[in-house]
C-alpha cells in the first residue's frame, strides 16, 4: 500500500472532469461543476475558497464517502469504489471517543479494518511515544489540552499507515496559539512520513504556510479558478519559518484578492474596493 | 487587613503565625482565603438551615397529623394516624408479610424497567438501522406513546391470567415506548463527526452501531432507564390493583376494601419510601458511569 507513495503513479489524487449534484426536497445543488486536479504523490496541496464553494464535497469524494455524479476519482491510480486503506481523513473536530483513552483512540482505525496484532499496537505505541503522548496513553481524552487532542487525531489517522492524508480544517477548532503549534507538528509529521496531503482551509496564511501548491475555488458551483506554487526562501521550513518570508505577502495578497474579487463578481457586479464605504448616502 | 501596621508584629488570626510571616504577595492570597472561607462557612450554613427546616417541615407534618387524630379534630378512622400507620407496618414486619410485599414491588419495577429499557433499546436500534422502517412505524410509535397503557391492563390480564407476568408486562408496556423515543433520538443526535470518521476507516453499520452510536448514547439510555423507574413503579402498582395477591398495590387496595385506612397509609408510605430509594440508586449508577466522561 505505500507504493503510491514513494512516487510510482503520477498523481496520488486525480479529480477529472468532476460533477456532484446534491438532491434535497427544495433543491438540486450543484456542488462542483467539471472540476478537475491532481496531487503529485508526497505533495502538499492546499485548497482555499469561501465556504460552501465544495471544498469539504472534493475530500469527501477523494474519501469514497459519496460517489460523483460524472467524472472519475482515483487515488494511487485506483478508482475510488468506496473508503479504501490509502487514505486517511482529519475532521475539523478531534471526535476522540471520551470514553476511550487515547491509545484506545488511537487504534479505532486499526479496530475497525480488524488490525489490531501485537506490532500494529506496538507501532501505534511507539508513535504516541514519538509525539509526547507516550506518558498519556492510558489517559482519557478530557485529560489532554486542545493540540495534544489534535495530535491524538493525527495519529489515529496514520495508525492505519494511509497514502494519502486528506484534512478538513484540521486547526480550525483550535485557538490560534494552539492552531500554530499543531501545524508545525502536522507539518513535521506529514514530512517525516511522508505523505500525501490535500487540505481544505479558508485560512489563506495556513494554506501558504504548509503547502506546496495552492488551489483556489471560486463560488458554487465550485470550479479550480487557479493553482498557485508556493517556493518561499526562508531558513526554517516549517509553518512558523515560512512566514517570515518575503514572498508571504505576496502569494497572500495574490490569493486574497482572486477570493475577494471572486465573492464581488457574484455579490454585486464588480465594485471597486472601498468605493461603496466612502460615497455619500444622502442620495 | 494590613499585612503589618505601625512595624509591630501582628499575630495572624488564622495560622498565629507573625502576620508579616506572610510577606506582602501572600497576603493577597491570604486575604482571599479569608474571604472564601466566609464563603463557605455561608455555603454551610445555608445547607443547614435547608435540612432543617426540611426535618422541622415534616416532623411538624406528622406531629399535627398525629395530635388531629388525638384530638378528634380529624376523624381517624378515614385517615388514620401516624403511631398506627406505623404499628401497622411494625405488626407487618414482625409477621414477615412486609418484606414479601416490599420484595413483590420492587421485584417487579425492577424487571419491569430493566426488560422494558432493554426492549426499548433494541427497538431504537431496529428504527436506527432501518431509517424506511423507522418512517413506516413512526405514526404508530405515536399511537402508542399517546394512550394510556393503563387501559392495556384488562388485555394483559385476559392474555397473561392473573399473575406476576401480567403485572410485568404492565410495567414493561408503560416504559417500553418512551425508552423507544428517547433512545432512538439520541441514537440520531450522535455527532455526524463522529460518525464520519468511522466511515473514513470503512466502517461498517454495525461497527459504526457498536463503536460510536451505542457507547456514545449511554447516558441517554441511563437517563431512559432513570424515567422507567418512576414509570414502571406505575405499571407494577396498577397491575397489582387488578390482579395481585401480593405487593404494595395489593395492600392498598385491600386496604381500602376492608376500611383499614392504617394499612392504605403506611403502604403508601412504604412505596414512597422504595421508589424513591430505587430512583437514587439508578441516579448512583448514573454518576458512576458519567464520571468517567466529560
Amino acid at each position: 500500500m505505500r507504493e503510491c507513495v514513494n512516487g510510482a503513479g503520477s498523481s496520488a489524487i486525480r479529480l477529472d472532469r468532476v460533477w456532484m449534484t446534491y438532491h434535497t426536497r427544495e433543491a438540486e445543488t450543484v456542488a462542483l461543476a467539471d472540476t478537475s486536479l491532481a496531487v503529485a504523490p508526497q505533495e502538499f496541496v492546499a485548497v482555499v475558497g469561501p465556504s460552501g464553494c465544495g471544498k469539504s464535497t472534493v475530500l469527501s469524494l477523494v474519501a469514497g464517502l459519496i460517489k460523483p455524479t460524472s467524472g472519475s476519482v482515483e487515488v494511487c491510480g485506483e478508482a475510488v469504489a468506496g473508503p479504501s486503506g490509502h487514505v486517511g481523513y482529519m475532521l475539523q473536530q478531534d471526535c476522540l471517543y471520551e470514553w476511550r483513552t487515547i491509545l484506545g483512540n488511537a487504534l479505532l482505525g486499526l479496530e475497525v479494518k480488524r488490525a489490531v496484532t501485537r506490532e500494529s499496537m506496538e507501532m501505534v505505541r511507539r508513535m504516541l511515544a514519538a509525539y509526547g503522548l507516550g506518558e498519556f496513553e492510558r489517559h482519557y481524552p478530557r485529560h489532554l489540552s486542545g493540540g495534544m487532542r489534535q495530535r491524538a487525531a493525527l495519529i489515529r489517522t496514520l495508525a492505519t499507515r494511509p497514502d494519502v492524508l486528506l484534512l478538513d480544517e484540521p486547526l480550525s477548532a483550535l485557538d490560534y496559539q494552539t492552531r500554530l503549534e499543531v501545524s508545525e507538528d502536522l507539518y513535521r509529521i506529514m514530512r517525516a512520513e511522508r505523505l500525501t496531503a490535500l487540505m481544505v482551509t479558508h485560512d489563506i496564511s495556513e494554506a501558504i504556510a504548509m503547502s506546496d501548491r495552492v488551489l483556489v475555488m471560486g463560488r458554487r458551483p465550485g470550479r479550480i479558478r487557479s493553482s498557485h506554487t508556493i517556493s518561499l526562501t526562508c531558513e526554517r521550513q516549517t509553518p512558523i519559518g515560512r512566514r517570515e518570508a518575503p514572498e508571504f505577502r505576496t502569494y497572500f495578497n495574490a490569493i486574497w484578492k482572486e477570493l475577494t474579487e471572486d465573492g464581488r463578481a457574484v455579490a454585486g457586479g464588480g465594485q471597486r474596493a472601498g468605493e461603496c464605504g466612502w460615497a455619500p448616502a444622502a442620495v | 487587613m494590613q499585612a503589618s501596621a505601625g512595624g509591630r508584629p501582628q499575630l495572624c488570626s488564622r495560622c498565629g503565625r507573625a502576620r508579616r510571616a506572610h510577606g506582602p504577595g501572600q497576603s493577597d492570597r491570604f486575604q482571599s482565603s479569608r474571604e472564601h472561607e466566609a464563603f463557605l462557612r455561608g455555603l454551610a450554613r445555608r445547607r443547614m438551615l435547608v435540612g432543617t427546616a426540611r426535618a422541622v417541615l415534616l416532623a411538624a407534618f406528622v406531629m399535627l397529623w398525629e395530635v388531629a387524630a388525638r384530638q378528634g379534630w380529624i376523624n381517624a378512622f378515614v385517615v388514620s394516624q401516624p403511631s398506627r400507620a406505623m404499628a401497622t407496618a411494625v405488626s407487618m414486619a414482625r409477621r414477615g408479610d412486609l418484606w414479601i410485599h416490599l420484595g413483590m414491588t420492587v421485584g417487579e419495577t425492577a424487571i419491569g424497567f430493566t426488560v422494558g429499557t432493554l426492549i426499548g433499546i433494541v427497538a431504537a436500534v431496529m428504527l436506527w438501522w432501518s431509517d424506511l422502517l423507522s418512517d413506516i412505524l413512526d405514526p404508530y410509535i405515536v399511537v402508542l406513546n399517546s394512550i394510556p397503557k393503563v387501559a392495556l391492563g384488562p388485555i394483559f390480564i385476559v392474555w397473561l391470567g392473573t399473575t406476576v407476568t401480567a403485572i410485568i408486562a404492565m410495567a414493561i408496556s408503560i416504559s417500553v415506548i418512551v425508552t423507544i423515543m428517547m433512545v432512538y433520538v439520541g441514537f440520531r443526535e450522535v455527532d455526524p463527526d463522529r460518525v464520519k470518521l468511522l466511515r473514513t476507516f470503512g466502517a461498517t453499520r454495525l461497527q459504526i452501531l457498536s463503536k460510536v452510536v451505542l457507547p456514545a448514547s449511554v447516558p441517554v439510555m441511563i437517563a431512559a432507564l432513570k424515567v422507567n423507574v418512576g414509570l414502571s413503579m406505575v405499571g407494577t402498582i396498577v397491575g397489582e390493583f387488578l390482579v395481585s395477591k401480593a405487593g404494595l398495590g395489593f395492600l392498598i387496595v385491600y386496604g381500602g376494601q376492608v376500611f383499614n385506612m392504617s394499612l392504605v397509609m403506611s403502604s403508601v408510605i412504604l412505596l414512597s419510601i422504595v421508589s424513591v430509594l430505587l430512583y437514587y440508586g439508578v441516579s448512583a449508577l448514573e454518576q458512576a458511569v458519567l464520571r468517567t466522561r466529560e
